[in-house]
């Protein structure tokens, strides 16, 4: 059973369904939270704490969070800008993301977030890991280099294609998504058409022979910021700091 | 009153940034009138002859020749830009930042699939500057205090950002400028 309850978001109150999570609330009322690893109809792990809100002020990840009745969320201070900016420049200087050349420039949901953000060029030294390439699948490939552990993929095949084709394997520094199989994606019961092959926020995965198709100026982030297609009033592209 | 005076260097760099400078067309007479060039490959003055208000950078640092030089324009220039990937993060030529140094050499001079090499030497001619154990991003090397990305940046974002430092405003690019590609 589900009720009708009120929260409220940076003093704006908006209506929410108990079963709902403050992400997915204030997604329907218009309000962008920025997120990296939550995926519409995938379960939220709560890996990449972009998400961060305060709740009656304490941190909390909106994609995992239930609402509850009367709720007073921050979503927009500049101490939360502060600490998203400081996530996101830590997965920038954690793999090795070289946008110049990578075919999931323009439309990468990283480099988008950082683009809204207004970062420059990451604070922490780079960390340049040495990770690998598997391009053994006949249609897709899989670059360690960008992978950012959001975990959609090993989510996806299982929720959606019915699959068990990726987990994590290793820790720490050696932790990377593995293939369920022993010499890469192409021994895999992968296919081109699996919805996990389309979730990747960042060029980690990516179907071969198609990269660079869309021109620059019609990519998805040139000229909207990510999050203005959940915004009711997008913010016009304002400058960044 | 006098113009400011600014100046470029390519350091591991493609002189792509210079080029997105040149992009700016027919600014290029504005900004003429705001500045004067010092030391830079755009009017080949070879050493600085003054202080400068403006230092920008492009490219990282892959040799000692490059950190020297990044180095002098810390000395004479008020106000250091890292302009492009290269300078911002070390760009493809950090790309070999993953490999032991000897791999790449070995293979630019010994085992690459187009090397012509019958001495079987790796150059090391003290003319030579010494390679880096791997490519540092400017900021890594010397204070830095603003930065364009972008490979390159475009000509409209170098121009946002050189006319707001120098009327005083804050170098903020709009969205549509900040590219990290
Ligand atoms: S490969 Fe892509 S979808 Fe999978 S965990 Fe890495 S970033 Fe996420
Ligand atoms: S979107 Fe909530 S933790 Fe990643």
């Amino acid at each position: 059973m589900t009720d009708s309850i009120t929260i409220s978001i940076d003093g704006v109150e908006i209506p929410a369904e108990t079963h709902h999570t403050i992400l997915e609330a204030a997604d329907k009322a218009g309000i962008y939270i920025p997120r990296l690893c939550a995926y519409p109809g995938l379960k939220p792990n709560g890996s990449c704490r972009v998400c961060t809100v305060l709740v009656n002020g304490r941190p909390q990840t909106a994609c995992t969070t239930p609402v509850m009745k009367g709720m007073v969320i921050q979503n927009e201070t500049p101490e939360l800008k502060r600490l998203r900016s400081n996530l996101i420049e830590m997965l920038f200087v954690e793999g090795n993301h070289y946008c110049m050349f990578c075919e999931k420039s323009g439309n990468c949901e990283l480099q988008g977030m950082a683009y809204r953000l207004g970062i420059k060029t990451p604070h922490f030294p780079y960390l340049e890991p040495k990770r690998e390439i598997d391009a053994t699948h006949p249609d897709v490939l899989i670059d360690h280099n960008r992978c950012i552990f959001c975990g959609r993929c090993i989510q996806a095949s299982k929720t959606f294609d019915g699959k068990n084709v990726f987990q994590y394997i290793g820790r720490t520094r050696n932790k990377k998504v593995g293939v369920n199989a022993d010499d890469g994606l192409g021994e895999t019961d992968f296919a081109a058409t699996d919805r996990a092959a389309q979730v990747c926020p960042v060029g980690a995965i990516l179907k071969k022979r198609v990269g660079f198709k869309i021109p620059i100026g019609k990519r998805i982030y040139d000229r909207s910021p990510i999050g203005s297609e959940i915004e009711v009033q997008p913010k016009d592209a304002g400058s960044a700091q | 009153m006098e113009k400011p005076k600014v100046a470029t260097t390519s350091l591991a760099g493609c002189f792509g940034c210079h080029m997105s400078l040149l992009d700016i067309d027919e600014r290029i007479l504005q900004l003429i009138d705001l500045v004067d060039f010092n030391k830079s490959p755009i009017n080949d003055i070879k050493t600085f002859t003054a202080r400068c208000a403006v230092g920008l950078i492009e490219g990282g640092c892959c040799n000692e020749e490059n950190v020297h030089v990044l180095q002098l324009f810390r000395e004479h220039c008020d106000i250091l830009i890292s302009v492009g990937d290269c300078a911002t993060m070390g760009g493809i030529p950090a790309w070999r930042n993953t490999l032991p140094l000897k791999e790449c050499l070995d293979e630019a001079y010994l085992n690459g699939p187009t090397v012509h090499n019958p001495s079987g030497l790796i150059p090391n001619d003290p003319e030579l500057p010494l390679i880096l154990n791997k490519v540092y991003p400017c900021h890594e090397v010397v204070k830095i205090d603003y930065f364009i990305p972008g490979c390159p940046p475009s000509a409209d974002a170098l121009w946002a950002a050189l006319t707001a430092l120098l009327s005083g405003k804050p170098v903020d690019l709009p969205y549509e400028l900040l590219k990290y590609d």
